[in-house]
């Protein structure tokens, strides 16, 4: 891996975010690339499902909402570190899904997407009534949770590298599956579930196992995310939104393409900051979101990267 | 006893109304293979309907039911040139995307308008008591006339030339193009049924409960299991779906709270996709 110029060039994406916004403590590049890192890890993420294996996740915001959940409840309701309640995070939702995913993906196409939907409802529906979580009004967290990482300001800092931290391991493992055996499996999923299962892949278990990895980055930046916050609630941890702009991003960047994900998740985060400022644009935000999918999906659908590569062929073998 | 008998009793009322709310998503899933995400929007696109027209003609609810049906054939037809006609022959997962992208331009522009402000139609019909327990003559008009259309769809299908081209079209598109019907015209005319059906039963659910834009959601959800239990592409299976649907509904809610309605539905969608993969009330092999 290490001799493949692509892992290099991640590093560089990854090493720009982690020096740029500490030159003159620039604080607005800093939340500005945070969200982007943030839109980075879930739709790299949500692009092992729906760019390799060819299933649609509507409701990758679960795994978000979910880690963000246990994460902040470790921490207020039994005093653990954070660094420990973000693994725990990752591990529980990741462990959830695995278990989940034996099941919904029996399930094949159409009808997973659909029950994705369903997951969704049922999540919420749980936690709204689950008692220990604070049921509808969520759990707000004291600020002194910020002491042991120096203070709310430096604290910031430290929240800010973790998330770089979640998207560079976000984008080295979408780059690692692809290269794997695992991720041939999966792609051949993607083009032909028959003929792949002929020719000895064992599909359910690629799946369900794709959907676990899946869910694992997104609760950890989920955990993060609202401990940034000190506050969860279940609309706000469910907001459908997040997880349809992921979708955006996947198609914007290029399905099945890491380069094009990472790429599509950072002109979106710039589209978004502009349209939220201008006062025309910012509630109309998801009828943009909407309107930009449907081009995509009409006349461009194999998004930024497809564009590229029919422009640049030889750029194939160095951007995947 | 006869409270949860009376119970059962109002949810196969209910469930007929979302028998009909399926029956549009199957029509489409059948003839074409395609999921319409759009479908819970259509539905709240119906209940505004009727809350506008019923609001600014000071007319009875009911009849905005006729409006509501023809306003609904027209944006559907307009759907499948805007989000489908372009996804035929390509993989379903293109088709679900321009639709839900579709679903999030009407959701979006709904409440930037609207908001999610909780709208409410006053239907003032005599109920019929028996015993201590009343059913609401809303409740009854509304399943009444689910089965009136329902009724009315099956014999479109079966009965009418159009209907038999839609059938046909369903059951192998290439051949039917052969004997020269023109299928995009009958494809494009069975999404505008099927969002006329899902227009009509989103205005009779506003006859019995209050609803926001973001109502559809759950109505969309009911629809899914609905078609999943009443089989794929199969209208008349729709209907049953529903009233089953219906039945459980009514049989759980004394015993449940409301939120976890959806969940336990959801539960019963996911149990069926794989224990009856083809659906529960296929008799036979076929669409439509």
């Amino acid at each position: 891996m290490l001799r493949r110029p692509f892992f290099w060039i991640i590093a560089l994406v990854v090493a720009a975010f982690v020096v740029l916004p500490p030159i003159g403590n620039n604080v607005e590049l800093r939340e500005s690339l945070a969200l982007a890192a943030v839109y980075i890890t879930l739709a790299s993420n949500l692009n092992l499902m729906l760019g390799y294996a060819g299933y649609i996740n509507f409701g990758s915001i679960v795994f978000f909402g979910l880690g963000g959940y246990i994460c902040v409840w470790l921490v207020d309701a039994h005093g653990w570190p954070l660094a420990l309640s973000l693994a725990a995070a990752g591990i529980g939702v990741s462990g959830l899904s695995l278990i989940f995913g034996f099941g919904i993906l029996r399930l094949r196409g159409p009808f997973f997407a659909l029950s994705t939907i369903g997951i969704v409802e049922g999540v919420q529906a749980f936690v709204e009534n689950f008692k220990p979580w604070g049921g509808s009004s969520g759990i707000y967290i004291s600020p002194e949770v910020f002491q042991p990482l120096g203070g709310p300001g430096p604290a910031l800092w430290v929240i800010y590298f973790l998330f770089v931290t979640v998207m560079a391991a976000s984008l080295y493992l979408s780059y690692g599956i692809k290269i794997s055996k695992f991720g041939l499996g999966l792609l051949a999923i993607g083009q032909n579930e028959d003929a792949a299962a002929i020719l000895g892949v064992p599909t359910p278990r690629y799946k369900a196992l794709c959907y676990s990895a899946s869910a694992f980055l997104p609760a950890i930046a989920g955990g993060l995310y609202f401990f940034k916050g000190a506050f969860v609630q279940p609309t706000d941890a469910f907001d459908l939104t997040l997880s349809t702009e992921a979708i955006v991003i996947c198609m914007l960047g290029g399905q099945g393409t890491v380069t094009g994900v990472a790429l599509g998740a950072y002109l979106y985060e710039e589209l978004r900051g502009y349209l939220l400022t201008s006062s025309t644009f910012s509630n109309f935000q998801l009828v943009i979101a909407g309107a930009l999918l449907l081009m995509i999906v009409s006349f461009f659908p194999s998004g930024l990267m497809g564009f590229i590569y029919s422009r640049f062929p030889r750029m194939q073998k160095i951007l995947e | 006893m006869f409270g949860i008998l009376a119970s059962i009793i109002d949810g196969v009322l209910v469930g007929l109304v979302y028998g009909l709310a399926a029956m549009g998503l199957t029509l489409i899933w059948g003839v074409m293979d395609v999921i319409n995400l759009t479908h819970g929007m259509m539905i709240v696109a119906g209940m505004m309907g009727l809350y506008l027209l019923a609001g600014a003609f000071d007319i009875s609810p009911y009849f905005t039911l006729p409006p509501v049906l023809i306003g609904g054939f027209f944006v559907g037809v307009a759907l499948y040139w805007i989000a489908v006609h372009r996804m035929m022959g390509r993989p379903p997962l293109m088709s679900l995307l321009s639709t839900f992208s579709v679903n999030l331009i009407l959701v979006g522009l709904g409440t930037a308008i609207w908001g999610t402000a909780l709208f409410n139609v006053n239907v003032s019909l005599p109920g019929v008591t028996i015993d201590r327990y009343t059913f609401p003559g809303a409740h009854i008009l509304a399943a009444a006339l689910a089965a009136v259309i329902a009724g009315l769809l099956y014999l479109f299908l079966h009965y009418t030339r159009l209907g038999k081209a839609l059938r046909a079209v369903a059951n192998n598109r290439e051949a039917a193009e052969l004997v020269g019907i023109p299928t995009t015209r009958v494809l494009a005319i069975a999404v505008g049924c099927g969002v006329a059906l899902a227009g009509v039963s989103g205005m009779l659910i506003g006859t019995l409960f209050p609803f926001t834009i973001l109502s559809g959601d759950g109505y969309q959800l009911k629809s899914f299991v609905v078609t999943v239990l009443g089989g794929f592409g199969n209208p008349v299976g729709a209907l049953l779906g529903g009233v089953a649907l219906g039945l459980l509904e009514g049989a759980v809610t004394p015993f449940v709270p409301v939120s976890w309605t959806l969940v336990i539905e959801f539960a019963l969608f996911v149990l069926v996709l794989i224990a009856f993969p083809g659906g529960v009330f296929v008799s036979r092999r076929g669409a439509l």
